[in-house]
């Protein structure tokens, strides 16, 4: 079988030899390689502050799009929550008053959405089953928190924001896979 | 005794108390460090700067977790176990000699709390005891774990001890004094007894780490097997203390190491400095120091380098390898000495 790595060692069931048999000798071996390792570079990465690369079709945190007039593309219609596997996401369905035109794009919105993100699994299934481009997985982490209830989080953290600097770009992992497609 | 000398020796044993509690709390933090380095890790790094307060964090911890005693156990020696292991690890810093003596006002004062004239045996006798802080908290808790725990501490404490003994007896032979503080002044400059007694000094190594339960001798807390050993039942401070009196008891096996093979505070290449009496102590109790610092990291390499003992071969080790050979070198040093004296002619 190929080895993954280069260090890979046969291992033979021979006796001990004198040197071996003393213990010692080795014993000095083995703290010089924790030694060693003493001074190398450490690979931890310390989340919070420093983040891991990741690839471009990487997913993470969701938003809810708004369309080029500022309108929430949500429906409600529950699609993501029936196919999410994790049963991650709640919502509850309103309807639009006349008046709000200008907020939700149809008749219908979602006055509640929530996805537990301690529970969702970032598998992108709600992504491809909503008909209306309104949530998309960018590649933003999910930011730390203290408690359990900080991590439902709702539209006041899944809606991006109307005014154009506030958009959030999510052709990144689109043009990345249009381009592993083709 | 005069006032002075009264005053001096309590604040001194407050700060001989003070400085081995800090430095087997800070023990906690380099043993993380350490092991996390080693695995190419940074370890922790939340509390403070660099993770510095630590091990507070764990003290706070430590007090604030649930006390459990569970209701099969017998509560008073449940109680006595931790204690007595606290008690006999603080107890040992008494006769060690931490520096030489400081002259105030035309009088000396000796950096070491009390000269008994037979300090080793002292630090045996009360380390000895501590075997029974394991032996008390392990059939205490009335847990087959735990008492197996106990029981392999209790056999390994005493396997390894004999060996001890007799590195300390081919020491002992050589200096001709019990007192740790004479034995330290034999030591003067850089004629420390590692370099006579280099045998002796690795058998006293290998059960110092026996005798402070430390891997590769950890047996008696063996996860894999036993659970967590003789501690398996105790919980918040009690276990704390358990911990806690480990690491004091590295800290003053590193001071005795330190004293009888690697001068104690002697330091080479000082005496033709010309410094005066008391920079001279206070510089030696500084070498002293960064001795001890140095075996406690032996210590925690050795921890993080070799993996645990199998328990017959810890028992052949002690038995079959530690005792004839500690054996082989009272007699050689008893030969030596015959043959200094001239009672050899070849």
């Amino acid at each position: 079988m190929q080895s993954l790595t280069n260090r890979s060692k046969v291992v033979v069931n021979k006796k001990m030899s004198f040197m071996e048999k003393l213990y010692l000798p080795e014993i000095a071996k083995g703290m010089m390689i924790t030694l060693k390792h003493l001074f190398k570079k450490k690979v931890t990465i310390k989340y919070p502050e420093q983040k891991r690369p990741v690839a471009p079709v990487w997913r993470g945190w969701h938003v809810l799009k708004r369309d080029e007039l500022g309108r929430e593309n949500c429906t409600a219609c529950g699609l993501c929550a029936v196919a999410c596997p994790a049963e991650a996401i709640t919502m509850t369905a309103a309807e639009r008053k006349p008046g709000e035109e200008n907020l939700y794009r149809e008749e219908k919105y979602a006055s509640v959405y929530e996805i537990n993100m301690l529970r969702c699994i970032f598998c992108g299934l709600c992504e491809e089953a909503c008909p209306k481009e309104a949530i998309f997985l960018t590649d933003r982490n999910v930011p730390v928190d203290l408690l359990r209830d900080d991590f439902i989080f709702g539209k006041d953290k899944l809606v991006e924001g109307i005014e154009p600097e506030k958009r959030i770009d999510v052709s990144v992992r689109a043009r990345a896979h249009r381009q592993i497609e083709s | 005794m005069e006032y002075s000398e009264l005053i001096f020796k309590i604040i001194f044993v407050i700060a001989v108390f003070a400085v081995s509690l800090l430095i087997a709390m800070y023990s906690t933090y380099a043993e993380r460090k350490i092991a996390a380095f080693m695995q190419d890790r940074i370890g922790p790094d939340r509390a403070g700067p660099f993770g510095i307060l630590q091990p507070l964090a764990d003290g706070v911890k430590m007090f604030m977790k649930e006390e459990i005693i569970p209701s099969h156990a017998d509560k008073a020696l449940f109680i006595l176990g931790p204690s007595l292991m606290m008690l006999t690890a603080c107890m040992t810093g008494v006769v060690i000699p931490w520096g030489n003596s400081l002259l105030i006002n035309g009088r000396e004062y000796i950096l070491q709390i009390t000269d008994v004239n037979i300090g080793i045996l002292y630090i045996f006798a009360v380390v000895s005891i501590g075997v029974y802080g394991i032996m008390i908290g392990g059939w205490a808790s009335n847990n087959k774990y735990s008492l197996l725990g106990a029981i392999r501490a209790s056999s390994q404490m005493i396997s390894y001890e004999l060996a001890m003994g007799m590195a300390i007896i081919a020491l002992v032979m050589m200096t001709g004094t019990l007192s740790l503080r004479e034995i330290v002044l034999q030591q003067h400059g850089a004629h420390w007894n590692v370099f006579y007694q280099p045998l002796g000094f690795l058998i006293f190594l290998v059960c110092a780490f026996a005798e402070t339960n430390r891997t590769p001798f950890d047996l008696p807390e063996c996860e894999t097997e036993l659970v967590g050993g003789y501690h398996t039942e105790y919980s918040s401070m009690k276990l704390g203390f358990y911990l806690f009196a480990e690491y004091i008891n590295m800290f003053i096996s590193s001071a005795v190491i330190a004293t009888l093979y690697f001068g104690g505070f002697n330091m080479p290449f000082v005496s033709g400095l010309g410094l005066s009496h008391n920079t001279l102590a206070i510089l030696g109790v500084v070498f002293f120091f960064a001795k001890i610092f140095f075996f406690i990291f032996l210590f925690m390499w050795v921890r993080w380098t070799i993996p645990r003992f199998r328990y017959d071969q810890l028992m052949n080790l002690g038995w079959k390898v530690m005792i004839p050979l500690s054996i082989v070198n009272v007699l050689l040093t008893g030969l030596v000495l015959l043959w200094r004296h001239g009672l050899f002619h070849f």
